[in-house]
């Protein structure tokens, strides 16, 4: 459960842990943080300059919004990999990484969903509504991204400290988030039998929760 | 149909702007809004090579032609679909450099009194070049208007005199797995194949096309000779064909066989029948509307509704989609 407690912000470490081991892992955690929340800018900046240098190709709001759909999956896969990677010996405070890395991908989620609704739809909510009823692909993007939302607002201090134990009940939604992002990736990709790319991510999402499974199970037989 | 005042000598539409100039209008622009927006940052495209100069085709107008403004050479032949080279848009200009266009030659088989093969150059001189500016609209949405270069079908066809029970033509595409990397992907059952009820392959809107933009048709485009049908998604008009099979029965054509439900043999452009993952009444017009540009309402049949809505007159256009 040590790990779990480190997940809260703003809790202590682990009972009784030294305190210059804590002081000392946070003395680079501020650097690390900046740099991770500059080069978790850099897939933004990128459309940006590709933008004003004629670089986004022939078809630029499909280029962009895919681009931001990709960014998507990857900050979410990212997000799923801090876990493991404690587990495999990483810094027990890169957890603390992991909220900003989840905003991000719920801020690449929601510029891909508004530029669908705003430059592919022309915010004609009757037929972005009759899109996520009707199409499967569509479906399984929206319900994703909505399922980001309560993430979201309750990924501040405030909200852990009310909600407690229910908090943790309620950002297991990742686990059930991420395989609709990738089903959404999929299902868009399927028609035209290009599954390629949608695989990968797959297969690495696939490895990040059938790492907890097996993790789970090892615990309980110890137990 | 195709009357031609003798006497009169209209202007090609490509001579109009010509392609160096409209090209360069566009690095302008981007050139001073990157300036404007990015002091630092340098012209992403200066260092592009302008395309190779490619053999010229003599075509007259046709009075077939539309006109609207014409999608940007470069986006014309960047912007791709032919998945035998990969699937990525910019795949085909990458590698359709591997194709060998010469020689070529086209089979005509099937239903037909005088079966045989045709090569290219004798394909070429059957009948005079036309320059064609059709629209073009891609089953995904986005849609180009471009100058091709070539005859009617038809042409060709009456040539080689269909028989009684020739009832469709389908066309296949090239599958050379040693130049064409994605033929190794099983996206589709190779070749190629697309098909037209025989009164579509004969209407005169439906063109065996050998270029673009007063030139020979650059590789990625499908050269040497291709199939254009303007009121038809655009993955029913095959590039790079090798054999024309004149047929009694409706062919199985790729991506019907691949997706049932997504691709129908018809394949019309049809604004009120949408595609399974997407809606069909808007689309994008490459190269021409900006980033935060509504799209614009697609029309029905392409906007050929007058030319050719009587072939499927008293049809059930949801069902045959």
């Amino acid at each position: 459960m040590r790990a779990r407690g480190l997940a809260r912000a703003g809790q202590p470490a682990a009972p009784g842990g030294a305190d210059g081991a804590r002081r000392r892992s946070q003395d680079w955690l501020g650097p690390v943080r900046a740099a991770v929340f500059v080069a978790s800018l850099l897939p933004l900046c990128r459309l940006v300059v590709l933008g004003m240098t004629g670089g986004l190709g022939a078809n630029p709001v499909e280029f962009v919004t895919r681009s931001l759909g990709t960014w998507t999956l990857v900050f979410l896969c990212l997000t799923l990999a801090v876990s493991p990677a404690r587990w495999l010996g990483a810094p027990p405070a890169i957890v603390r990484l992991r909220r900003m890395l989840g905003l991000y991908a719920f801020f690449y989620g929601s510029l891909h969903f508004l530029l669908y609704i705003w430059l592919d739809q022309w915010f004609d909510w009757r037929a972005v509504a009759a899109d996520i009823a009707e199409r499967p692909f569509i479906t399984a993007g929206f319900a994703a991204w909505l399922l980001m939302v309560p993430l979201a607002i309750t990924s501040n201090r405030f909200a852990i400290r009310r909600l407690g134990s229910r908090w943790q009940r309620l950002h297991r939604l990742v686990y059930l988030l991420v395989p609709l992002g990738v089903l959404h990736f999929w299902w868009h990709k399927a028609g035209k039998n290009d599954i390629g790319e949608p695989a990968v991510y797959a297969a690495i999402v696939a490895v990040l929760l059938a790492v907890r499974i097996v993790r789970r199970i090892v615990a309980a037989r110890r137990a | 149909m195709l009357i031609r005042k003798s006497g009169e000598h209209p202007i090609l539409p490509s001579e109009i702007t010509p392609r160096a100039v409209f090209e360069r209008r566009r690095e302008i622009v981007r050139a001073a809004a990157a300036a404007a927006l990015l002091p630092v940052a340098g012209p992403a495209r200066a260092a592009r090579a302008g395309p190779a100069a490619r053999p010229a085709l003599d075509a007259r107008p046709s009075p077939l032609s539309i006109d609207e403004p014409r999608t940007p050479y470069e986006d014309v032949t960047g912007y791709n679909n032919f998945y035998e080279f990969g699937t990525g848009k910019g795949d085909p200009a990458a590698h359709a450099h591997r194709l060998q266009t010469r020689p070529w030659s086209v089979r005509i088989e099937g239903a037909v009194a005088k079966p045989g093969v045709y090569d290219i150059e004798k394909l070429l001189a059957l009948a005079p070049l036309e320059e064609r500016v059709y629209r073009m609209r891609c089953v995904e949405g986005w849609s180009m208007v471009i100058p091709w270069v070539g005859y009617s079908l038809s042409e060709l066809i009456r040539r080689v005199e269909p028989l009684g029970n020739a009832h469709y033509i389908e066309y296949e595409t090239l599958a050379d797995d040693e130049r064409m990397p994605g033929i190794r992907a099983p996206i589709l059952a190779w070749p190629y194949v697309e098909g037209l009820r025989m009164d579509e392959a004969m209407h005169p809107l439906t063109l065996l096309c050998f270029g673009l933009y007063g030139e020979v048709l650059p590789n990625q485009n499908g050269a040497p000779v291709r199939i254009v049908v303007p009121w038809k998604y655009g993955f029913k008009s095959a590039k790079s064909i090798v054999a024309i099979r004149f047929v009694e029965k409706q062919p199985m054509t790729s991506w019907h066989m691949a997706a049932p439900r997504e691709y129908g043999f018809y394949s019309n452009v049809n604004p009120e029948v949408a595609h399974p993952r997407w809606s069909q009444a808007t689309e994008r017009r490459i190269g021409e509307d900006g980033f935060f540009t509504r799209k614009r309402k697609t029309l029905m049949f392409n906007g050929y509704a007058d030319q050719v809505a009587s072939l499927y007159a008293g049809m059930d256009l949801r069902r045959y989609y």
